[in-house]
């Protein structure tokens, strides 16, 4: 063998160096990918990207096995003319004939009806197109994965505080001392936050984690907390009854910046009830907020207005104005939580009060002694200028174990007022916003509002998801029942600023308010781990009617793999890999913004297509085209753009907005940002720059940007936010009250149906409180006495990786995670086969012992598990013989009660779906039976296009492996 | 003389695999290469491996601890793989002391890994050879490459740089400083192999909060209460 020294990689082939954005997950890191001879070398982190800053993780260093992977669509496909849809048996057709097929449909469609389009992708990152090609077809039906992913997430902490966790805000680890995990399920962030993680225990910090579960990062937690799934709103509100009973909150902070020491009327016969006092003072124009509120002065003992020069208000405490009962919002919290004791929580969550207590002074002491101030001078939308910018050093995180329970949001409504009571938003060490957040709570744009914002030939009134104010901005008919096939922005689930993806097929197989005719999913793997319900809608894509035409009459998916979904279409649209793509990761959309500044980031293809695969932006951008939509014609109706990357460089949000897809290297010659003339050199701009552009702001720009007059004015000066007003901390919420007087019969405009009154009436509480998931109210919690839930692997995002040769021997297949105690008492040992049985269904699969797990919940790894003869693998690969998908025992609809036969098993607030409300049982699977997991389905056939079989061995070489193995 | 060798930080570990698949996808196309794939699409996948992610748990309920274990050639400063070959195929670089395989030498007869303690080598069963960690050989010794880049690749690639990189014997390197100051340990030291690679131990922090922290005079609830009037009689009207 050549001495390794004297060997040169760099000598062996042709060597190309390209820089673009990984997509193995939706983190978006950036990558250095090198070619040798056209194949690809190998894929590092790039060491000058801001986000990941040269690191990269088990999924990102294994693209090459995703390029290459025979589960690789090749061509367009059309179910055979007698074929059964959900057989895979297709004719390899034309892109022309697949744009013709798509033509002649859709512009049916939009000429009589365009509600019957509907539109729902997975974990794409082009919302913005795909959101505003929905609007311009004129459907409302149009969603991305949010409401079946972290919704609750979003909307109880934007309509709380004006950002929230990820994409559009995060903890601030370089300057905190205590950060406490809670509710994380180990993606989101993924390479960010383990970067952060590691200097911030290195530097010292405290890390505590809160989660049913110890793995990855909980796994170095210097403390770990079992909790009961679904829960922690309790754990949040004892805790904030601790902090408040101790005096353990930041007073400036709640008086200045957040609605704690403002008036709210109690007087039981007002119209206004629960709503703050508002002054005679006008109101400024435009103002989404108004500040004409009244604050309880201390010194002179009366009504003042808030933020008046020199007042100071009490916190707590009950008055009256002009003879009306009026307590400050921070009296009614106090007493929301006094019930809310340590002792209370105990016996929910399974945490002992003292450690309940421990863990709130813990918070509360780092907050208040180890307080951070930074000399940063900065001026508040009031003008009064500041020497320093101060924060509680306690950050928190928190994704889908909060989310994904029907009591999600208002335990997250209860976390961002915690994490408000101790100072930390956007301050050093606490939470910080990124890039367009702060916004308005709620942010401005709204859904349409009625029947008639749907016209044939008609873009649609209103974006297809928005953020409701108030009842006036639901989408509902005369009888206040919902007007978009997923029933999202109706009285079920008023706040569903994601949609309900997760009903959308059983709503459209039940034709449930109406029926539609073309589905299109892109990169939504609903036949399988995106629906709950599994087997059932299987059942549904396939079902037929009387006369024998499918429920769901035609079905379009477009994916880069053999999916469990692609099984189930009419036409099949190949998409191209990452690595072969333009994709703009836009500030219309979730840009990769840091704390310090806006960044967005774009994918320039390092290969081209494999086979005659389309990027799905470039079919967009063809069928907008070709179906006229206005912002894809010229008036004339001539086409506008020549493909993606040409709209990308080209359209702009209206004529001479100057605000695009991209916010770097705008104006004619690159010299401008954010907003700008479209530059043509655009794309080679961000090439020649790692694929990213970043600003960064000024210090002083860079902390309390929801009051920070010199962020807001330069926000909006660069079109990032229509107004620079304050947005103040809305720890009592008036927009949540607005709903609850309609459902109370207390309030004149839009009323609920009389089966929603009682429901609403509950849950759209303007505190924060702690109820039971919806599920456990419905079914027999004593004979289905477990949690299930289930976490996401660092190596495998979702169900994507199955397919990649290398990945899948890190997860080949999954166990069930349970205690040992479980077993000993159910006689069933670690490794044997067993049921988990919930209301809704079984499924057979493999036990695992471990310490690691609260003794209530059972947990596996999310969509390990696989459909026999998907995603490019053998019929007897492990992912379906023992693997197995948790979603079979859950169900989309909670059984029938008072709020409706079919309602959605979701937070009745946002609609997120319940994924981990799930109660089930575990007990011995027959020793004779089957050594197979349950459920399982004919294996899926290959279909044409994708690569042969590849046999026994594989032995990657780059430059070699296509020509060795026989590949295109 | 150098001894090249990784310290791997289990305090900071999350156990993300992003060590496993950067080296195969480094060494797959590099030197050693490549590091095939048996059933890699069917039933019981089964591929060479440099480096594997272990992840065990101890203690009981509630008190767990789970920890990530990267597992990798210890590059031994006695290494009992080496005088076992009978080919000469296993052996020791004197340069950086570096452990490495010489396929054209090596006829697979697993010797050397049962001699092996910590079962680090995988026989490649297409090419019946032995293989095993090369710390990346031909990447750090690729003076093409920039200084910054001559790290082997789960070292670059690690998200919490939980693998430090170094020479063992310079007593002012990082990866010895760490070795010295943060509890650095070897695996299974009684076989007398010198393992080069260490691991730093798990390190907790805790507060200890005082009850007088909770007994503060700017208690902002005293801001709650409205200072009392008096009421009644007071010694400003009873005393002369």
């Amino acid at each position: 063998m050549l001495n390794p020294v004297a060997f040169n990689d760099g000598e062996v082939g042709r060597v190309e160096v390209k820089n673009t954005t990984c997509y193995m997950c939706a983190c978006r890191c950036g990558i250095r990918v090198t070619l040798r001879d056209g194949e690809v070398r190998h894929i590092e982190g790039n060491p000058e990207h801001p986000l990941n800053q040269g690191v990269i993780c088990a999924k990102g260093a294994s693209g090459i096995m995703k390029q290459y992977s025979p589960a690789r669509l090749t061509k367009p496909l059309l179910r055979r003319p007698n074929a059964r849809r959900g057989e895979s048996d297709f004719e390899p057709i034309s892109w022309e004939r697949a744009f013709e097929i798509m033509e002649e449909r859709l512009s049916h469609l939009r000429e009589t009806d365009p509600k019957k389009f509907a539109i729902f992708t997975g974990r794409d990152q082009m919302q913005a197109l795909t959101g505003m090609f929905a609007k311009q077809f004129g459907t409302p039906n149009y969603a991305a994965h949010g409401g079946f992913c972290s919704v609750n997430m979003a909307a109880g902490m934007i309509y709380t505080i004006g950002g929230s966790f990820w994409e559009f805000g995060g903890p601030d680890l370089d300057r905190a001392k205590l950060f406490v995990m809670i509710g994380t399920a180990e993606d989101h962030h993924s390479n960010p936050m383990k970067i952060a993680l590691s200097k911030f225990k290195r530097r010292g910090g405290r890390f505590i984690s809160i989660n049913p579960v110890r793995t990855g990062y909980s796994a170095i937690a210097d403390e770990w907390v079992p909790i009961r799934p679904g829960t922690d709103g309790a754990l949040f509100l004892a805790i904030i009854h601790e902090l408040i009973s101790q005096g353990l909150y930041d007073r400036e902070f709640l008086v200045n910046y957040t609605n704690a020491a403002e008036l709210i009327d109690l007087d039981e016969s007002s119209d206004d009830y629960g709503m703050f006092i508002r002054t005679s003072k006008p109101v400024e124009e435009g103002c989404f907020d108004p500040q004409n509120k009244l604050w309880w002065d201390r010194k002179t003992n009366g009504p003042v207005n808030v933020r008046c020069e020199g007042c100071d208000p009490f916190l707590l405490g009950e008055y009256e104005v002009d003879g009306k009962p009026v307590k400050t919002a921070f009296q009614l919290l106090k007493e929301r939580v006094d019930e809310y004791t340590p002792e209370w929580a105990e016996g929910i969550t399974g945490i002992p009060a003292d450690t309940i207590r421990r863990l709130a002074h813990e918070m509360g002491v780092t907050a208040r002694d180890q307080k951070i101030e930074l000399p940063i001078q900065w001026t508040d939308v009031w003008g009064r200028e500041h020497q320093s910018v101060k924060g509680g050093p306690v950050a928190f995180h928190a994704m889908r174990g909060l989310a994904a329970h029907s009591n999600g949001f208002q335990t997250i409504r209860a976390m961002s007022v915690l994490m408000s009571l101790l100072n930390t938003i956007d301050t050093p060490g606490g939470f910080r916003h990124k890039a367009p957040f702060p916004r308005p709570i709620p942010p401005c744009p709204k859904p349409p509002n009625s029947a008639d914002d749907v016209q044939p030939n008609t873009p649609l009134n209103g974006m297809p998801l928005g953020w409701p104010a108030d009842p006036n901005d639901l989408f509902v008919d005369d009888d206040g029942e919902a007007l978009r096939l997923d029933k999202a922005f109706s009285w079920e689930y008023p706040l569903s600023v994601h949609g309900l993806m997760h009903n959308a097929i059983t709503n459209a197989w039940r034709g449930d308010r109406y029926k539609i005719d073309t589905l299109l999913l892109f990169m939504a793997n609903m036949a399988w781990n995106s629906s709950m319900n599994t087997d059932k809608v299987r059942e549904m894509l396939t079902d037929t009617d009387e006369e024998g035409e499918y429920r769901i009459p035609f079905i379009i998916v477009c994916d880069a793999f053999q999916s469990e979904t692609v099984a189930f279409a009419d036409l099949v649209l190949p998409d191209t890999t990452y690595l072969e793509r333009h994709d703009a990761m836009s500030m219309l959309d979730r840009p990769i913004s840091e704390f310090d500044g806006p960044v967005d980031s774009v994918r320039i293809p390092v290969l081209p297509p494999k086979g005659d695969c389309k990027p799905f932006q470039d079919v967009l951008v063809e069928l907008g085209s070709r179906l006229k939509l206005p912002a894809f014609v010229n008036e004339d109706g001539s086409r506008k753009f020549r493909d993606y990357p040409d709209f990308i460089v080209n359209f702009e949000t209206s004529p001479g907005s100057g605000i695009g897809f991209l916010s770097g290297w705008r104006g004619k010659g690159g010299e401008k940002f954010l907003k700008g003339e479209p530059n043509p050199r655009q794309w080679e701009m961000y090439a020649k720059n790692n694929c990213v552009f970043h600003y960064e702001l000024p210090k002083s720009y860079q902390y309390m940007r929801n009051w920070n007059k010199g962020y807001l004015e330069w926000a909006r000066a660069h079109g990032m936010t229509r107004y620079a007003e304050p947005i103040n901390v809305h720890i009592y919420s008036e927009v949540l009250q607005k709903f609850r007087l309609a459902a109370q019969g207390r309030r004149p405009g839009r009323q609920p149906p009389e089966r929603l009154r009682k429901r609403l009436a509950m849950y759209m509480d303007p505190l924060p409180f702690y109820h039971e998931t919806l599920e456990s109210n419905l079914v027999d919690t004593r004979e289905f006495p477990l949690n299930a839930v289930t976490q996401r692997p660092m190596a495998m995002y979702h169900s994507w990786d199955s397919q990649n040769a290398w990945l899948r021997q890190i997860h080949t297949y999954n166990y069930l995670y349970m205690s040992p105690r479980l077993g000993e008492a159910q006689g069933f040992d670690d490794g044997d086969w067993v049921w988990v049985e919930s209301p809704h269904g079984k499924v057979r699969c493999m036990a695992r012992f471990s310490e690691s797990v609260e003794p209530g919940t059972v947990w596996t790894w999310n969509a390990i598990g696989k459909a026999a003869g998907a995603w490019g693998l053998s019929p007897k690969a492990n992912e379906s013989q023992k693997g197995f998908l948790l979603n079979h025992v859950i169900s989309e609809e909670l059984p029938p009660c008072e709020a409706g036969e079919h309602m959605s098993n979701s937070d009745p607030v946002t609609g997120q779906a319940a994924w981990y409300d799930v109660r089930v049982k575990v007990y011995k699977a027959d020793e004779n039976g089957p050594q197979q997991s349950f459920p399982q389905f004919k294996p899926q056939r290959r279909v044409p296009g994708q690569d042969g079989r590849r046999g026994r061995w594989q032995a990657y070489f780059a430059g070699m492996f296509r020509r060795k193995f026989g590949i295109d | 003389m150098t001894q090249l060798a990784l310290v791997i930080d289990l305090n900071v570990c999350v156990g993300c695999h992003a060590c496993v698949t950067s080296c195969k996808e480094w060494n797959t196309s590099g030197w050693a290469g490549p590091m095939v794939d048996q059933r890699p699409y069917d039933a019981d996948p089964m591929g060479t491996f440099f480096n594997r992610v272990q992840t065990f748990e101890v203690g009981e309920f509630p008190n767990t601890e789970t920890v990530h274990f990267p597992k990798s050639c210890l590059h031994c400063e006695e290494p009992p793989c080496v005088p076992v070959c009978p080919t000469g195929a296993s052996y020791k670089r004197e340069d950086n002391g570096v452990v490495l395989v010489d396929y054209d030498k090596c006829i697979g007869c697993k010797y050397c890994s049962w001699a092996c303690p910590y079962g680090v080598r995988e026989l490649d069963g297409m090419q019946k050879v032995m293989k095993k960690c090369t710390l990346c050989i031909d990447r750090i010794t690729d003076e093409s490459k920039p200084e910054s880049e001559r790290k082997p690749a789960c070292v670059l690639a690690c998200p919490t740089s939980a693998r430090l990189f170094g020479d063992v014997h310079d007593p002012d390197s990082e990866v010895s400083v760490m070795i010295r100051e943060e509890g650095g340990f070897q695996l299974m030291p009684e076989w007398g192999t010198q393992p080069s690679n260490h691991y730093l131990p798990r390190r907790k922090t805790r507060i200890q909060i005082f009850e007088d922290e909770l007994e503060r005079v700017d208690n902002p609830l005293d801001k709650e209460h409205p200072l009392p009037a008096a009421t009644g009689d007071t010694l400003d009207d009873v005393t002369f």
